[in-house]
């Protein structure tokens, strides 16, 4: 398996008034040709920030340090013009919002349409042959009629799937969902989820999802990562982290999730708060939290391999301690991805 | 006993009564709708019964449409139901003005989704807890100073929260702040739509705990109006579903997840992404998307897209079916079975 995308240390920081506001830190991973990984994590925690970043997408404000390399190519020197090319033709993107992707003056042909022609030499009759062929790939029915609707005509979830048609147009490598099934009703989410998991076999799009819904990266990905406060703090396949979760924050988020199970009012609950992220702990940043706290929390704990396909960042972890004193796959995160 | 119970106005109604009581309730709203803005109806909720013992948690759950909001501002009177009746302790209050209304809106409180824009953003913790309690006039002025301080124990908020201002806190706290504040009166009845939804998982948790310990010790009831079903199977003692204005299902929360009757509650509980990969979501058997409930389909509202309908679907709209300890559902398939079971 290559690695489509690897992220190896990536700092964001935003200059806020007059203090400095750590959003990502020394987060690396790599993601495989094909594999839709999610990134999951509560508000705050940088998976958008972290996306945006792969974007090009930033405000001037942030500073990110490190390198992002798509394709063998580091994103993070490239200029606007540079990345406007890549972005909706290379690396495209699907928001929670499907009103905000699309414009309500154009019809939801013509925007497919458009993103096509924006990157490729298609003349108008082709790109047009082309959107009708993938609004029906997404399921919008009776497409060449619709194509001439204007998207306040359709449903939040059939403008979603127009949002994804648009972000499929030039085939790209990677396609970026944040927050895709949020604002949809659950019956029309799972429509999605199965569209998205049908266009991965079809057009072998790889996918990262942004999500704080475990259920729907339980039942759409292969492989995860978990981010707290800015820091990834593990990464396996997605069977593992519901099974046999390591790092703590992990363990407690998917404790806190209500089941029939659990009696009524014995949720666990994480006591504290998120830190502030202008003056975050020093090590891990779960450690105000956690309850096994230990003296070495105040250092960062380095994410290493556990096993083939599991990484951690937790001084519980034997691998973390080989890896800081030297021994293990430092920052070496596993490649899974399908059929790994 | 606390203190928060022992102001409750103890049940005028018989004992072992329903504490709420909806009948026949329906809420039709005015739209202009067509190419000709032709004045026309939307149907929100349509000939909705439902009734909640004192005490219990009942769920209504649905999609957008369901008319599950519209239901829940009906029964806290910040609605004016078209038609039906809305009996609390007894007391049919669909209509009831002024005083009456007053001493009703007392005893059921409501908590809302977003207690971001439910608190007065320029009033402190303590004002906006208070300010409940000055609206009820409840007891003397140094009674409802310790009130408050009581309250913001009783929601787990520190009292160094006190003078804060809902911007300064976080969003967990803000819906603390919205719970005692419903609390202040002493409520028999809170009425949350969507209490958790604009929570994180682990702040989510926190509510949820909080909720059912209320529940318990202050023996509340909760109307708790969610789209998540498993947060709903979590914290609810009966579940109602509703689809385009009517509920399609009620019964004991284990029964309704265990054995749901009406193919929409089916589909819908088929359809939640399980945060477990070895069990599979299925994108539900369902043809298209929900039908405008400007003009809502004839029949059983739920034909057009469902799986199993029959020819009698299209006309006849069906009663309710009982299929044995409280758990009913309206639909002719489902009691079909019933009458000649394979």
């Amino acid at each position: 398996m290559t690695a489509l995308l690897a992220v190896d240390r990536v700092d964001v920081d935003f200059r806020v008034a007059d203090a400095d506001v750590s959003a990502v830190s020394d987060v690396s991973v790599e993601i495989a040709e094909g594999e839709i990984f999610g990134l999951v994590g509560e508000s705050g925690c940088g998976k958008t920030t972290l996306a945006l970043a792969l974007m090009g997408l930033l405000p001037a404000s942030a500073d990110v340090r490190g390198s992002i390399r798509f394709q063998g190519r580091d994103l993070v020197p490239l200029s606007d013009d540079e990345m406007r090319r890549l972005r909706g033709d290379r690396i495209s993107m699907v928001l929670q919002d499907p009103m905000t992707s699309l414009d309500p003056c154009f019809s939801i042909g013509e925007q497919v349409a458009e993103t096509i022609r924006a990157h490729r030499p298609a003349d108008r009759r082709e790109a047009r042959d082309r959107a009708i062929r993938l609004l029906r790939d997404v399921g919008i029915p009776d497409a060449e009629r619709r194509y001439a609707d204007p998207p306040h005509r359709l449903s939040g979830g059939m403008r979603q799937r127009v949002v994804i048609a648009t972000a499929l147009a030039n085939e790209p490598a990677l396609m970026i969902a944040d927050e895709p099934t949020t604002a949809l009703d659950v019956t029309i989410q799972a429509q999605v989820l199965d569209l998205l998991r049908d266009l991965r076999r079809t057009h072998h799009t790889t996918i990262l999802l942004i999500t704080h819904d475990l259920g729907v990266v339980a039942q759409l990905c292969d492989r995860v990562g978990v981010m707290y406060a800015g820091q990834l703090v593990e990464v396996a396949p997605v069977e593992t982290i519901f099974r046999a979760p390591r790092h703590p924050y992990t363990q407690a988020l998917l404790e806190a999730l209500p089941t029939a199970g659990q009696a009524r009012g014995a949720l666990r609950v994480i006591e504290g708060r998120v830190p502030d992220l202008t003056d975050p702990p020093p090590g891990c940043r779960f450690a105000p939290r956690c309850p096994h706290r230990m003296p070495e929390c105040d250092r960062v704990p380095p994410m290493a391999l556990e096993d083939a396909d599991h990484a951690v960042a937790c001084w519980l972890s034997d691998a973390t301690r080989a890896a800081a004193a030297g021994e293990g796959s430092v920052a070496e995160t596993p490649l899974g991805g399908v059929g790994a | 006993m606390n203190a928060v119970v022992a102001a409750a106005t103890p049940g005028a109604s018989s004992p072992g009564g329903p504490l709420l009581q909806v009948e026949g309730l329906v809420k039709r709203f005015p739209v202009r709708s067509g190419l000709w803005r032709r004045a026309a109806q939307l149907h929100a909720v349509e000939g909705v019964d439902l009734e909640v013992a004192p005490g219990e948690v009942l769920a209504v759950v649905g999609e957008s449409g369901s008319g599950k909001t519209t239901l829940a501002r009906c029964i806290l009177r910040l609605l004016d139901p078209t038609a039906g009746r809305i009996v609390f302790d007894g007391v049919d209050v669909a209509g009831v003005r002024g005083r009456d209304l007053e001493r009703f809106r007392q005893r059921v409180q409501p908590v809302f989704q977003d207690p971001f824009s439910s608190l007065d953003p320029r009033w402190t913790v303590e004002r906006s807890v208070r300010e409940a309690l000055d609206a009820h006039a409840v007891g003397t002025d140094e009674e409802r100073a310790a009130r408050v301080v009581h309250l913001l124990d009783r929601v787990g908020l520190s009292p160094s929260l006190a003078g804060r201002r809902p911007h300064e806190l976080s969003g967990g706290q803000r819906q603390r702040v919205g719970i005692a504040a419903a609390l202040a009166p002493a409520p028999d009845l809170i009425v949350a739509d969507e209490p958790v939804s604009a929570l994180d998982v682990s702040v989510q948790a926190q509510v949820l705990n909080l909720l059912s310990e209320l529940q318990r010790d202050l023996g509340l009831a909760i109307v708790f109006v969610a789209h998540d079903l498993s947060v709903v199977e979590h914290i609810s003692h009966r579940v109602a579903v509703m689809y385009l204005g009517r509920i399609v299902e009620t019964g004991p929360t284990g029964a309704v997840f265990r054995d749901p009757r009406h193919p929409y509650t089916q589909a819908l509980l088929e359809a939640i992404p399980l945060p477990d990969p070895s069990r599979p979501s299925r994108p539900p058997d369902l043809v298209g998307e929900i039908p405008s409930p400007i003009s809502p389909p004839s029949g059983c509202r739920f034909h057009p897209r469902c799986p199993v309908a029959i020819a009698r679907c299209t006309d006849d709209d069906p009663e309710m079916t009982d299929f044995g300890g409280g758990h009913v559902a309206a639909c002719h398939v489902a009691r079909a079975r019933l009458d000649r079971p394979a």
